[in-house]
């Protein structure tokens, strides 16, 4: 990594209430361009409420935040265009065959007719799905989905992905190839924030934080965080933090 | 031996072109904690449904302490406690009323059978008066199952209780299964989550609509082919590309912060690896014989996906 890092995510203070309710809580934290971040948290803990504000679809109450270099407040359309997003329970459109949602979400990210058509065939090709491209999306295993829902969320070849629980319920070897995938992106510099309730997973990242209440409890590498909780694996770690 | 208190024979299941259950046989024995295991879309929630009386198999038998899940269904409904995969419970009804009315449908009430569910309603009581709806994962699986469990029911089935469930929920939730069994309970619990069938007595590890093995978790641990090895480096992506490139791999996956491998020549000099991958430029490397765990049993098992073309 050069001296000069580059910030995808910078975040300061970043604050949402819901009423009386702090969902999150004043966090501060930085992610590094092509890192792989983990997101990690119990259930309830302020992730999704994070990540939603992160994305541009919900307001902060208070704090600063950039991303891809984009004020979190008042750029939230330039940042929209230059992240991709997928997510285990919304990804693709069932009713759609493989093909004609990958064109459907390239032309929500405004991408040009001909580089669209271009990019498909190389996405369909990379993944092996060229010979079932005009099947639904319905008939699909769920791994195969997952794959497709993530290159599609690449195909506009954004600064940074979301990735909100992407292997539940994957068999073992898919998830395994998803992970692979993961690796190549960052490798190419896009930079990946990922959540996941598997705890081997967080082991894959780069970097790993951990909220507990809406703040940020621990963040480091899987390895010094394992050191600082005197822990043999990240499971560990996770569960002296959320059950103090 | 024991009376068979669940038993499947000759299951098989479709939806229209999709196959959900292939020729499934099982049975489980009597006070049991039997996980059935394997990814989404395996043939577990068929499985289970057909067991709960609420779906009707292409072919085959199944019944629960002898009884017919067809002819009998009434009874068996009576006997058994079901937890669907999506929280289906009233919304809008409390905690509380939630659980009365379950017990009221069973001819029973809370009072009467508070000794069982008492672990567990203890932990949600202080949330008794707050709407179903506005609980958290872990406290819906909680109230689910005290449902399940109000009117005493002989066998549980559960249907993925613990998906989508944070780490340290899903300990509590496995916790409380243990003492279930303790009360004599029978449980049938399916999950996509491989380390969780270490809690269980005997599992079906069940994938693309068939069963690819039945044991005990330690059993089926046993049974794996081949040595297996941890590697431990710094740059895992770069440590897959190069192991996969060793003359003599075998199986290169990786496993949180090592990689498992095994060697086409089955028992290695771990030494004579290191000494490569050093040679690759990857420092610190260490090399392991380890015990394998479920999730490298399923892989060898056959987790491989179909190729394109048989869905073309």
């Amino acid at each position: 990594m050069s001296d000069t890092v580059n910030h995808s995510i910078q975040v300061r203070e970043l604050t949402r209430k819901f009423g009386d309710f702090t969902a999150v809580d004043h966090i501060t934290f930085d992610v590094k361009q092509g890192e792989i971040f983990g997101f990690l948290g119990a259930n309830g803990a302020g992730k999704t409420t994070a990540i939603r504000m992160l994305c541009g679809l919900l307001s902060p109450t208070s704090g600063q935040a950039e991303v891809c270099g984009y004020d979190l407040f008042d750029q939230t359309e330039e940042i929209k265009r230059n992240i991709g997003y997928m997510s285990q329970r919304f990804s693709l459109y069932e009713d759609l065959t493989v093909e004609e949602n990958i064109l459907f979400y390239g032309g929500i990210y405004g991408m040009k007719r001909r580089e669209l058509r271009s990019q498909t065939d190389i996405l369909l090709d990379r993944l092996g799905l060229g010979p079932i491209k005009r099947v639904l999306i319905s008939e699909l295993p769920l791994g195969w989905k997952q794959k497709l829902a993530f290159s599609t969320a690449l195909i506009h070849d954004p600064a940074i992905v979301f990735l909100d629980e992407p292997t539940g319920g994957v068999d073992p070897l898919t998830r395994r190839q998803f992970w692979e995938m993961i690796y190549e992106t960052a490798h190419h510099g896009t930079t990946v924030f990922v959540t996941t309730h598997y705890m081997d997973e967080a082991e894959y990242c780069d970097r790993v934080s951990i909220m507990v209440d809406g703040r940020i409890a621990a963040l480091d590498t899987p390895r010094k965080l394992k050191e600082q909780f005197s822990a043999n694996s990240m499971d560990e770690v996770f569960v002296k933090l959320a059950r103090p | 031996m024991a009376e068979a208190m669940i038993l499947a024979e000759n299951l098989s299941k479709s939806y229209r072109k999709v196959k959900a259950l292939t020729d499934i046989n099982l049975e489980v024995k009597e006070g049991e904690l039997f996980g059935l295991i394997g990814p989404d879309g395996a043939g577990k929630t068929s499985l289970i449904r057909i067991l709960a009386t609420l779906l009707l198999a292409d072919k085959g038998r199944a019944s629960l302490m002898g009884l017919d899940v067809v002819k009998d269904f009434r009874k068996v409904r009576q006997m058994i406690g079901y937890m669907p995969g999506r929280f289906s419970l009233y919304r809008d009804l409390t905690v509380e009323e939630n659980i009365r009315l379950f017990a009221t449908i069973f001819d029973t009430s809370l009072e009467d059978n508070y000794d069982l569910i008492r672990d567990i309603y203890v932990q949600i009581e202080p949330f008794r008066h707050r709407r179903a709806e506005a609980l958290s994962g872990g406290m819906k699986q909680k109230l689910a199952l005290c449902c399940a469990l109000i009117h005493r029911p002989n066998i549980l089935l559960l249907d993925e209780p613990t998906t989508g469930v944070d780490a340290v929920s899903r300990r509590e939730f496995w916790e409380i299964l243990a003492q279930m069994q303790k009360q004599g309970i029978t449980i049938l619990v399916s999950t996509p989550y491989m380390d969780e069938a270490g809690r269980c007595n005997r599992v079906a590890l069940i994938h693309n609509s068939k069963i690819l093995q039945i044991d005990s978790p330690a059993n089926i641990e046993a049974g794996f082919g081949s040595p297996l090895y941890a590697v431990i480096g710094q740059d895992t992506y770069r440590l897959l590309q190069h192991l996969r490139q060793y003359p003599h791999s075998g199986t290169v996956y990786p496993f949180g912060d090592s990689i498992h491998y095994t060697d086409q020549r089955g028992e290695i000099n771990t030494a004579d690896l290191a000494e490569w991958l050093r040679r690759q430029g990857h420092a610190n490397i260490e090399v392991l014989p380890i015990a394998p765990n479920i999730e490298d049993c399923f892989m060898a098992l056959g987790s491989s996906q179909p190729d394109a073309s048989s869905y073309v």
